[in-house]
Order: structure tokens, then C-alpha cells, then sequence
């Protein structure tokens, strides 16, 4: 019994240090005032201060353009991956997935700067203006991060596939493209969608590598937070983060979701 | 059944990672043929199916169809079409668009697809079938679907790889008698693949007995059972005794120091031979019952075990240096002395020489597994 209430007062305190602040920081949003301790009315004004502040309005344009892009491009890359690694021989497949994991297990300081170095050796000494700081520099960055986790999501998919329904497609008098277009895609298709969602919100996510590689005229959200820390604490930001929290929230759900639905399909 | 050469491999070769699949392999298939590569798992026999289908390429050698060399042809190309082992439908179409995949792709029209569809699932006894999942069917209706996909395409040749392997006992003896009807019907080549040697004699016009990436015997069912060419055959295709021995003269052979008549002639004088008797063949006698030869010239034996098998009792008789089995539908005593009585048709004789190819073979086969690759 005393064993019992010990481990659910841990799960409680566990649970209340995880979501307290978020709890908090989403009560203040509506505050009427200032104050951070204080609660002094309702107000949705830092709401509407919030979307008249073209600054973090141009910089949630730049977060979302760059998270759909990156997301976009990984989906493609990714995807072609897993069908490459797949099809290699697994002492090459388990070589080239260690290789895959590094993007994911490498600090974000060190690639953000790794990332910046190489951008700016291509701008300045290889004379590429295409890889000046800025937008461009932004989404390549973001697509190094995010094409893992979609390769990661397709190759089980195309693990649980039987490799002779490929064969089968061309016996039946399939291109390879065909082939790949009508048997092999629409049963990778959620393991795609799935990975896409992932590398969004990674995208959205991301404060460090995005700090070192975008431009003073691209800077995401996370960025722009970032740097008005240090100067001014505007409760705006609660209303920013309240609405960005419930935003990945609700992708992630929609995650869950799919995959509880995929997994009940498979029992049935 | 036209007598036209329809598929002919020509030396084909084949390795994986160095080691030697198909060692020069040379087979003849005519037009509306059901062969079946018969033989034990790395035998080489599914790597023969898969060179035929497109599916792997030969190291050397050439694959003729119709005369033409389609060795390096993909296989959407070719007129042939393939059941696969473990069927391979497309899990995220119903059965009809299943069977209509190849049809689509021609670009027939869809009333032809939806008509000949339906046909083709009347053939197969699956009517009505084409909007359920393949997912929901049991292992017989996907085997059906899968003939079903790839027979709409009217193909010269049909490929089936293990077809009935994941199916029960039951549902494999009716698959194996409608597809046996299905292939007189439609006239189609059948190339069948298969380590069930009942299933090959059930089926098959010409059986390809193989081991070891090579040919051993190819006939038609009757002649492999009763002729088999060597030791591996007569082993494989039902069981048998199998004894050495030497012929002294024609129609007298003698092994385990007994000489019986037989009918095989034209070996040398004492040459060492195989000798092949088949456990239906052995008629037991007790002493006194009438015989061919006299009971004095037999080989004696006592009865070691007695097993009922259904139809038949089988019996393994010890005769000192030689242990038979023999089939029988009256059970004898455990201990009984018995006189072993065959029948001169019944005793066939194996030339050593293709002997000793063989335990060359299952030297190899013992000894270098690695060699005999695995064909999944």
C-alpha cells in the first residue's frame, strides 16, 4: 500500500514538473497585464498584439515556409533513400543506417556551426552566392535534420512489404517505375506521410541549427524568441508559445493516430 | 498437344557470392508441356524457375523462347507469367483489381477487364469475389487469385513456384487435381516447381529431377518411378531398397549372396551394379507358400517392425547385412521368418557408374553446404 501512494506522488511530481510551466505559461497568455505572478483579469490582447507585431509574424511565415519545404524536400529524399538502403545488402544497409543516425545523435551545436562553416567556405571562398546566409542556406540545413527521421519511418514499411509483389508487378508486365508506382508506393505511403509530419515539426522545433544558419532577413520563430530573451520578456511570447505548443500538440496527435489506426488494421 | 520447342536453356550457369547454383544446365521445354523441376531445397530448381521468369540473369549460357535469345529481355516483356511461393498479391487492392492489374496496364478497356475478370474468377471458383480484401481470404482462395492474376494475361508459359506449399494436405490433393484440369484446359506450358515428389507424379507429363545445380533424370512419371537412372532418383521419387550387387550373367543378378532373375541384360560379366526394388514390389512368404523361385533360393529375413500406414502396413525385414522395407496389405508378426519373393519385372538395375557421380554430389552436398545455397 505505502509502496502504492510512494510511486504515484513520483508519477504526480514527475508529471507536474513536465507540464506546470506550460500550464502556467498558457493561464498568463490571457493575463490582462504585465505581470507574471500576478493574475489580474482576462485579456486576449497580447493575442491581438501578437499578430500585429510584423516582425514575429514574418518570422512564423519564414518557420512554417522553411518547416513545409524542408519537410517536402526530405519526404522525396528520404523516401528515394530508404528504397536505396533497402535494396542494398545488409552489411551495406546496417553501414549506410549508422551513417543516418549521425544527423540525429550529433549535437545541434555542432552542426549548426559545422553547417555555417560550410556555408559561408562555399560563399566566401568558393564564390557561390547561392550560399549566402539566408532562406536558402535556412531549408538546406533543415532538410540534413529531417530526411533521417523519414527514411526511418518508409524502411519498416518496406520491411513489412514482400519484396516478390515488386517482382510480381513486373512479371505482370509492370515498368520498374510502374512497378514501384502502384504496388510499392501505396503501401509506403503512410510510413511518407508519417516520416513528413516527423521532420515538420523537427523543423518547427528547431532553434540552434536554424540560430547559426539562416540570415538576419530569415530568422524563424525560434530564433527571434531566442534573441528577445535577452532583451525584452514580452508576454506576447506566452500567447506565441501557447499557440505554438498547441500546434505541434495536435501533430502529434494526429501521429498517434495514424499509427494506432495502422496498427489496428494490421490485427485485423 | 503441339510437339514445337518452346523454351530451351542452353549451358546455363549461375552463381551467388561464388558459390555455384546451376552448373550448365541444359533443358528443353515443348509447347504445352506441364514439366516439374523436382528436387531437395538448394537444388537449383527455383534459381531455373527465376532465369526462365526474368527475375536473375545467367552468369553464361542462353535462354531461347520461341527460338528468340531473351536472356537479357526484363519480364514484363516476356509472355510468361508466374504464381509466386507465397502468392504476392497486392495487399492494398481487392481481389478483382488483383487479378485486373495486368490487364490495366495493357490498357484493356474497363468493361474488358470487368468481363474477362469475372471470367477468370469463375475459373478459379472464386465468383463474386471481386470486392472483397485479399487479406480476409483463406491460403486456397489466394493461391486462386494468384493463378487467376496471372492466367488472365494469357500467357505462353505459366511459372509456379512451390504453389501449394503453405496449403494443408487436403486443400493441396484438390489444388493439385484442378490444376492438373486447369492445364489441359488451357492448353497453357506449365513450368512447376516442387520438392513433393507425389505432386510431381501426380501432375507432370515430363518430370526434371535435379540435385546440386545439375539435371539427373528427366522423363515422364512412370519412367522415373520405374527407371530411375541413379541412387539420388530412386531415393527421391518414392522410396526404395536399394543394394549393391553384380549381374553373373544376363537376367541374373545377385546381391546379399542370393541370385534372382531379372530382366536387364547387356552388362558385363560380374559387373558391379545397383540394384533398385521398390517396398510394394517385395512379396513376403512363410514357408510353404507358393513362389516363383524356389524357397530355398530366396533371401530370408525377419520381420524388425511392422507400422500401419492407412492403406498399407509397412514392414522393415532384417536379412542380416540389409535392412528392407516392404509394403504390405496383411500385417505379419514381429519376428516372423519370411522369404523375400520379386517379381523379375520388378528388379531394376542401376549402372555403378552413375553411382559414383552421385556420391561425388552428396559428398558435396554433406560437406560444403554453403556451396548448395539456400534458394529463399
Amino acid at each position: 500500500m505505502k509502496k502504492h501512494t510512494l510511486s504515484r506522488t513520483y508519477m504526480i511530481l514527475v508529471f507536474i514538473f513536465m507540464y506546470a510551466p506550460i500550464v502556467l505559461l498558457m493561464i498568463f497568455s490571457f493575463n490582462s497585464t504585465k505581470s507574471r505572478s500576478v493574475w489580474t483579469g482576462f485579456s486576449l490582447k497580447w493575442y491581438a498584439k501578437l499578430f500585429n507585431d510584423s516582425e514575429i509574424i514574418n518570422a512564423l511565415q519564414v518557420t512554417l515556409e522553411v518547416a513545409v519545404s524542408a519537410a517536402l524536400i526530405s519526404m522525396i529524399l528520404g523516401t528515394a533513400a530508404a528504397l536505396g538502403i533497402f535494396s542494398l545488402r545488409p552489411r551495406s544497409r546496417k553501414g549506410l543506417l549508422w551513417l543516418n543516425n549521425i544527423p540525429m545523435m550529433n549535437p545541434d551545436i555542432i552542426m549548426g556551426v559545422t553547417l555555417m562553416l560550410m556555408f559561408i567556405f562555399l560563399y566566401r571562398i568558393c564564390h557561390l552566392p547561392f550560399f549566402a546566409l539566408g532562406f536558402q542556406t535556412l531549408l538546406i540545413a533543415h532538410v540534413t535534420f529531417d530526411t533521417p527521421y523519414v527514411l526511418l519511418s518508409v524502411l519498416p514499411k518496406l520491411r513489412q512489404m514482400d519484396i516478390r509483389q515488386y517482382e510480381a508487378a513486373r512479371d505482370l508486365g509492370a515498368s520498374n517505375f510502374q512497378a514501384l508506382r502502384k504496388v510499392v508506393m501505396p503501401q509506403i505511403k503512410s510510413g511518407i506521410v508519417t516520416g513528413g509530419i516527423l521532420a515538420f515539426t523537427m523543423s518547427i522545433d528547431d532553434v540552434v541549427v536554424s540560430y547559426f544558419t539562416s540570415g538576419p532577413f530569415s530568422e524563424t520563430l525560434g530564433v527571434l524568441i531566442f534573441g528577445m530573451t535577452k532583451k525584452r520578456i514580452s508576454p506576447e511570447i506566452n500567447a506565441l508559445c501557447t499557440l505554438m505548443f498547441i500546434a505541434v500538440l495536435v501533430l502529434l496527435l494526429i501521429i498517434n493516430f495514424r499509427e494506432f489506426k495502422a496498427s489496428k488494421e494490421r490485427e485485423e | 498437344m503441339s510437339k514445337n520447342e518452346l523454351i530451351r536453356l542452353d549451358g546455363i550457369t549461375k552463381s551467388f557470392n561464388g558459390n555455384v547454383v546451376l552448373k550448365s544446365l541444359n533443358l528443353s521445354v515443348m509447347d504445352g508441356e506441364f514439366v516439374t523441376l523436382l528436387g531437395p531445397s538448394g537444388c537449383g530448381k527455383t534459381t531455373t524457375l527465376r532465369i526462365i521468369g526474368g527475375f536473375e540473369m545467367p552468369d553464361s549460357g542462353d535462354l531461347y523462347f520461341g527460338g528468340e535469345r531473351i536472356n537479357a529481355l526484363s519480364p514484363d516483356k516476356r509472355n510468361i507469367n508466374t504464381v509466386f511461393q507465397k502468392y504476392a498479391l497486392f495487399p492494398h487492392l481487392n481481389v478483382g483489381e488483383n487479378v485486373a492489374f495486368g490487364l490495366r496496364l495493357k490498357g484493356v478497356s474497363d468493361r474488358d477487364v470487368e468481363k474477362r475478370v469475372s471470367e477468370m474468377l469463375e475459373l478459379v471458383d472464386l465468383s463474386g469475389f471481386e470486392r472483397r480484401s485479399v487479406t480476409s481470404l483463406s491460403g486456397g482462395q489466394q493461391q486462386r487469385v494468384a493463378i487467376a492474376r496471372a492466367i488472365v494475361n494469357e500467357p505462353k508459359v505459366l511459372l509456379l513456384d512451390e504453389p501449394l506449399g503453405a496449403l494443408d494436405l487436403k486443400l493441396r490433393k484438390e489444388m493439385q487435381v484442378e490444376l492438373k484440369k486447369l492445364h489441359e484446359r488451357l492448353k497453357m506450358t506449365f513450368i512447376y516447381v516442387t520438392h513433393d515428389q507425389e505432386e510431381a507424379l501426380t501432375m507432370s507429363d515430363t518430370i526434371v529431377v535435379m540435385n546440386g545445380g545439375q539435371i539427373l533424370q528427366q522423363g515422364s512419371p512412370i519412367d522415373i518411378y520405374n527407371e530411375p537412372a541413379n541412387r539420388f532418383v530412386a531415393d527421391f521419387v518414392g522410396e526404395s531398397n536399394i543394394i549393391p550387387g553384380r549381374m553373373p550373367e544376363d537376367c541374373r543378378v545377385e546381391f546379399l549372396g542370393t541370385v534372382y532373375d531379372c530382366v536387364d541384360r547387356g552388362f558385363e560379366k560380374n559387373e558391379q551394379i545397383d540394384v533398385v526394388i521398390r517396398p510394394e514390389d517385395i512379396v513376403l512368404l512363410e514357408e510353404g507358400e507358393n513362389s516363383i523361385q524356389a524357397h530355398d533360393r530366396l533371401l530370408k529375413g525377419t520381420v524388425k517392425t511392422c507400422l500401419f500406414k492407412g492403406v498399407h502396413y509397412e514392414m522393415i525385414i532384417e536379412t542380416g547385412d540389409f535392412d528392407f522395407i516392404a509394403h504390405s496389405t496383411v500385417a505379419e508378426k514381429i519376428g516372423m521368418q519370411m522369404y523375400l519373393d520379386i517379381d523379375p519385372d520388378n528388379i531394376h538395375i542401376m549402372k555403378k557408374s552413375s553411382l559414383e557421380t552421385m556420391t561425388e554430389m552428396e559428398y558435396r552436398l554433406e560437406h560444403d553446404p554453403d556451396a548448395v545455397m539456400e534458394e529463399e
